[in-house]
């Protein structure tokens, strides 16, 4: 599994050299899967190459999510995007991160896996973070007449908002 | 009828007649969301059965049902939907909230969780619980049924409030 | 009427041409069904245009049970937020006890002995088996086989009764602690979920012989809501959904975890992906966790249920209420919960409807700077938009019982 691990560290620094900004693997860091952080501009091809080019076939896109980092050590961004892998060829999972400041936008990965669609607009509804080519990026768990994004740590956990009336169904979305 | 078989009668008044006939024919409309949805299912089911208490006719509809069991959690973007339903009912109406979240929030004070549905419609009986166990299920059918025959609930007070309201003109 | 209909495809408008024993060709309908729709299973919406009676196109919207528990995540201590992953899925709320306490353990980097792992993959193939039983008996009440489900539902309440008796709840178990378990597996458990086990065999075989090859229950369900295996990994399909269009993977063979390794069981696959395939998938994988549950019970042993890391381990009672220093340190376990060291782990295991995930950050607090759940209906309720699209109205109601959603882990 390690040696699987390097060599695939190997070959995405050597491909993407300027793109990947960091590796952590696991024993160096506390994780249980090697971690890519990867610049955004460089995001979808890193993602089709473990898709697809690779040996590994990382093609089962397991969760897209996004953690906060308001108020953390590193200043530079306060968003990380974290897109999990899943090979089910080797069996093994990688993680790929994009760290993202506020209002920064994301290119989408719904044109690899038709099911980053929802996840990427869970991000969006609860982090605010824009998807860039997304087809369709509304709220999808709140109210689409909700303020705010729930996730964010800056959110209170009690801050209720209640709306008169049930959302109508929108007939733009049947065309 | 006598012991005998010989017609005979007794006299009552129209309304607990009424009243009478209400409390053994509830139809619910099961209004499950989640977890209690389930406990709800196992109440109407085989080991439990609430049919043996007339309450077995389940109507999806809001026009042709009169107990509304809210089985789970409102939140803020099921609420507005929640009243639509227990205003298309017909009066005489009953709601039984069903289970902690129903009837406060229960674990959830969160930004998305309506804390106790009783903040938007008038409920006549509270199941504990989270969920509650069908027992408790058929323990507040038959208070609620208790209640109906009294003439105690939400419902029947404001139908009473409304005669009474006419007949002064 | 036919006419119009040629007119409109000459001019190359290239819309379906929809049913074809529908008169009216252009007579597009724009239904909304739930989100209180005996059909949605609790908080489901569907908008669907459709043609006649057959769907043209559809979206589906959910969120109408969401209970912030990703938020309550960040705000409750690792011991406290137990009680929460009960309400994810809740037709098995164990797998997820067994699958979050798991997550926390691995981050901690704390061994269980093996008495507390054979309860605990008793306990997850018993959900399993509840889980399923729950489906497939919806489903088929949906399609109208009503006295089918209660079959089920009996042997749902006799498994009831064994998990009350591990944990004292029916269906909100909170059973898990980390590093160990709240309370030992009573005298003669095992015995009883044997006895479970031949008593459920029967049942689910009755259960075939009614259903499986019952005319209407095959007309309504073969080939109907076909997703294949392209579009299973399109839409990261996973556990006997995906398992039904062919893909081989289940994540207790293939991602072994606890004792799967000790125990044989079978890997049902199906080919085809209709709601057939997934009915019987499940039936299969009832089997085969009856026979995971068997092999449990006779290798469990007795022996301690905790494990002996002192950060984690729940002072006993006996010392908590007789000295000082113990109730000093069940007040504080409780009130202020144990550091967990940073870093973060992705914890995956198969439940009863696909992968479920706990993605679980650190910074060093008793509360998780993030705490992600993976939930395996998020993904395969957006799949129901396309496997919809062309049948007819009343089979989407088989399709969306068939891949068995959950509110709870849908919404989280």
């Amino acid at each position: 599994m390690r040696e699987d691990w390097l060599m695939l560290i190997a070959e995405l620094k050597s491909r993407f050299t300027s793109m990947v900004e960091e590796v952590r693997i696991p024993g160096e860091y506390s994780t249980d899967v090697p971690i890519f952080y990867v610049k955004k501009e460089g995001i979808l091809d890193v993602l089709q190459y473990l898709k697809t080019v690779s040996g590994s076939g990382y093609e089962f896109l397991s969760d897209i999510t996004a953690t906060d980092e308001m108020g953390g050590e590193e200043k530079t961004h306060r968003f990380e995007v974290v897109y999990q892998l899943f090979s089910h060829q080797r069996k093994s999972r990688i993680r790929v991160k994009v760290r993202v400041k506020e209002n920064e936008e994301v290119p989408t990965a719904v044109h690899l896996w038709n099911a980053a669609n929802w996840a990427e607009r869970e991000v969006w509804d609860m982090f605010g973070i824009r998807f860039s080519g997304h087809p369709n990026m509304r709220r999808i768990l709140m109210d689409s007449r909700w303020k705010g994004h729930p996730l964010r740590k800056d959110y209170p956990l009690r801050g209720y908002q209640i709306f008169p009336t049930p959302e109508e169904p929108d007939p733009k979305l049947l065309e | 009828m006598g012991k005998d078989g010989a017609p005979s009668y007794f006299t009552t008044r129209l309304e607990e007649f009424v009243n009478w006939g209400r409390k053994n024919a509830l139809w619910p409309l099961p209004f499950g969301t989640s977890c209690c949805g389930i406990e709800m299912m196992a109440s109407l089911c085989s080991d439990y059965d609430m049919s043996r208490f007339g309450a077995e006719v389940v109507r999806f509809s809001p026009r042709q049902s009169d107990l509304l069991i809210v089985a789970g959690i409102i939140v803020s973007k099921m609420a507005p939907v929640l009243r639509t339903v227990y205003d298309q009912m017909g009066d005489p109406k009953w709601v039984m909230s069903f289970g902690a979240c129903a009837s406060s929030g229960g674990i959830f004070n969160v930004y998305s969780v309506v804390q106790g549905i009783d903040t938007i419609l008038p409920v006549d009986v509270y199941v504990p619980g989270c969920p509650p166990a069908p027992e408790g299920v058929i323990h507040a059918l038959m208070r609620l049924q208790e209640r109906v025959a009294k003439g105690e609930t939400y419902s029947q007070r404001r139908e009473v409030a409304a005669r009474h309201q006419k007949s002064l003109g | 009427m036919q006419p119009d209909l040629e007119k409109e495809n000459k001019t190359g408008n290239n819309r379906p041409l929809g049913d074809s024993d529908d008169l009216w060709d252009d007579s597009s309908v724009i239904v909304n069904i739930g989100p209180t729709h005996p059909a949605m299973h609790g908080a489901l919406r569907m908008v669907a245009k459709i043609n006649g009676e057959t769907i043209e196109k559809s979206y589906c919207e959910f969120g109408y049970t969401h209970r912030a528990k990703e938020k309550l995540g960040e705000n409750r201590t690792f011991h406290q937020f137990v009680v929460y992953t009960d309400r994810l899925n809740y037709c098995s709320a164990l797998i997820n006890n067994v699958t979050y306490a798991m997550a926390v353990e691995k981050l901690m980097g704390i061994d269980i002995p093996p008495r507390c792992t054979w309860i605990r993959m008793m306990c997850c193939e018993m959900a399993r088996v509840i889980d399923h039983l729950i489906c497939i008996g919806i489903n088929a009440v949906d399609l109208g086989a009503f006295s089918y489900f209660l079959y089920g539902f009996h042997q749902r309440e006799e498994a009831y009764t064994l998990i009350e008796k591990l944990c004292g709840a029916r269906l909100t178990t909170s059973y898990t602690r980390i590093g160990g378990l709240f309370a030992d597996a009573p005298v003669g458990w095992e015995k009883e979920v044997k006895a479970w086990i031949i008593k459920t065999r029967s049942v689910i075989d009755e259960m075939d012989r009614l259903l499986t090859t019952n005319k209407i229950w095959c007309d309504r369900t073969r080939g109907v809501a076909v997703f294949d295996q392209a579009m299973c990994m399109k839409y990261s399909y996973s556990g006997p959904n995906a398992r039904a269009a062919g893909i081989d993977l289940d994540l207790r063979r293939d991602q072994p975890c606890m004792f799967y390794k000790d125990v044989e069981f079978d890997v049902p696959i199906a080919k085809d992906g209709d709601v057939y395939s997934r009915y019987m998938i499940r039936l299969e994988e009832i089997r085969q966790s009856l026979n995971i549950l068997s092999q449990c019970a006779d290798k469990i042993a007795p022996g301690p249920i905790w494990s002996e890391d002192k950060r984690v381990r729940i002072p006993e009672k006996s010392v908590v209420f007789n000295t000082m220093e113990g109730l000093i340190h069940h007040f504080k376990f409780f009130m202020a919960g144990f550091d967990v060291p940073s870093g973060e782990v992705y914890t995956t295991f198969e439940a009863a409807n696909g992968e479920l995930g706990f993605y679980i950050v650190s910074k060093g607090a008793p509360r998780a700077h993030r705490m992600r759940i993976r939930g395996p209906s998020v993904y395969h309720f957006q799949g129901v938009g396309p496997m919809v699209q062309g049948e007819k109205i009343a089979d989407a109601v088989a399709a969306l019982g068939s891949i068995n959603i959950i509110a709870g882990e849908l919404d989280r």
